[in-house]
């Protein structure tokens, strides 16, 4: 009886099959808003502890942070922000002084675009901390740039202008050459090419060193979506 | 009342070995190849398909009766990819890690031939008990094909089981092993040892029934 029993029914009218498939739709949508719905602020929650660990984190010092919206030729400290608009995370220690940026940036890796975060403090013009977002690169070879601690720990206080120079392992001299990680250099130059290409974009925008936007009184953001 | 014991714990054990849905029906091979490069990847791209499987052959038997034939695939697919998205965000939620290192392979859960074929041959045709049993058993079996396909190539191109060093820093992993190459050269050899174990049984098994036969 239960072998087969859909198969020895008469043919269904049309009728019958689109309400079968519009309940099923029906069902499964809300079924889909209710999961939706009911994640959605632990994953907005999750996020914006993400981003903020990442800014303490290439920020050493940093125990307060707030989305600088590049808005009109100025930054602006706002939580709120248009797709358009690009944004950095200002860095601020305990008494609410400024630190340095958290620089979001993007670019093409080896496999795939590598998200990275650069922490950068435009009073001695220095890289102060790199971690990487998100990034496809080969396990075991091009993963090295996040998983590498010499290659992420160099950069601590990398000199920045005129640009980052990636060198063979073990040749570093000057203060803006950092040693490529054997087995991963297309991912480590990929990794320093992203960084110098977004720095020069922002480089302009930036306000003077000394008259970067004070910290608001507002919650600091951070659901802000990332490139 | 005997019979039927051994019936359902037939349904609930095949899928684990004999009918084993990776090593033995080579279903699934997608997420079998392209998550396996960690254990832990491994496991939770079984748990999500577990929880998939499960939640359809369970819905599907139930309405297997008021769902007509002729939409009967849409109708599997819908609630197949209910179950998926649910996943989804309950990964997301409560592992946002594992869930990164997944990425697209937990919405293609949808498409992950073995679920459907599930539905089709046996949820839609099969009481509501029978066909959780077949899914448990074939959830797991997929869940324990994948955790050994993951656990052997950590092991060896890592160094690792489960993120925890095994041999000390001499150890020159074979990184080839979690790349692609890795996945094929392993899933390879496992298949071989299962049709090189299933031919030595069946000869164990004539050469036994030819034994009884002169005996007799």
């Amino acid at each position: 009886m239960t072998v087969g029993a859909h198969t020895e029914m008469p043919a269904p009218s049309s009728l019958r099959l689109v309400l079968t498939l519009a309940i099923a739709g029906l069902i499964s949508g809300i079924a889909i808003i209710g999961i939706y719905e009911s994640t959605l602020p632990t994953i907005t929650a999750n996020k914006a502890r993400e981003l903020r660990e990442a800014v303490f984190k290439v920020l050493p010092g940093v125990s307060q942070m707030q989305q600088l919206v590049y808005r009109d030729g100025e930054l602006v400290a706002t939580e709120e922000r248009r797709k358009d608009e690009q944004a950095v995370y200002g860095g601020y220690d305990q008494q609410g002084d400024f630190v340095g940026y958290a620089i979001p940036a993007a670019g093409p890796g080896f496999q795939d675009t590598i998200g990275l975060l650069y922490g950068y403090t435009p009073k001695d013009k220095l890289v102060v901390g790199m971690e990487v977002l998100e990034s496809r690169e080969t396990p075991g070879l091009g993963d090295k740039i996040y998983k590498d601690a010499d290659f992420v720990g160099s950069f601590s206080a990398l000199s920045i202008e005129p640009e980052i120079v990636a060198v063979k392992k073990g040749s570093k001299a000057r203060p803006n050459e950092i040693d490529a990680i054997t087995g991963a250099t297309i991912s480590s130059k990929a990794v320093v090419r992203i960084i110098n290409e977004t720095h020069s974009e922002w480089s302009e925008r930036l306000p003077r060193s000394g008259s970067e936007p004070p910290l608001g009184e507002t919650e600091p953001a951070g659901a802000g979506e990332l490139p | 009342m005997k019979k039927r014991d051994n019936r359902n714990y037939d349904e609930l054990i095949k899928g684990i070995w004999r009918d084993n849905p990776v090593f033995v029906q080579v279903l699934g091979m997608c997420p079998m190849l392209a998550v396996t490069n960690s254990a832990i990847n491994a496991i939770a791209m079984g748990m999500a398909t577990f929880f998939v499987l499960v939640g359809s052959s369970f819905l599907v038997s139930s309405f297997r009766n008021w769902i007509p034939k002729q939409v009967r695939i849409s109708c599997f697919i819908i609630i197949i990819a209910t179950f998926v998205t649910v996943a989804d965000y309950t990964l997301l939620a409560l592992v946002p890690k594992v869930h990164k290192e997944l990425g697209a392979f937990i919405p293609l859960i949808v498409a992950n031939c073995m679920i459907l074929g599930r539905q089709e041959a046996f949820s839609s045709r099969h009481p509501v008990r029978l066909a959780v049993l077949d899914a448990i058993g074939m959830a797991g079996g997929f869940l324990l094909a994948l955790f050994s396909l993951g656990a052997i190539r950590e092991i060896l191109g890592d160094g690792a089981l489960f993120g925890v060093n095994l041999f000390g820093a001499n150890f020159e992993p074979w990184v080839i092993m979690i790349l692609p190459p890795g996945g094929f050269l392993t899933l390879g050899l496992i298949l071989l040892f299962f049709n090189w174990f299933k031919e030595k049984k069946d000869e164990f098994l004539a050469d036994v029934a030819a034994a009884e036969r002169s005996g007799s």
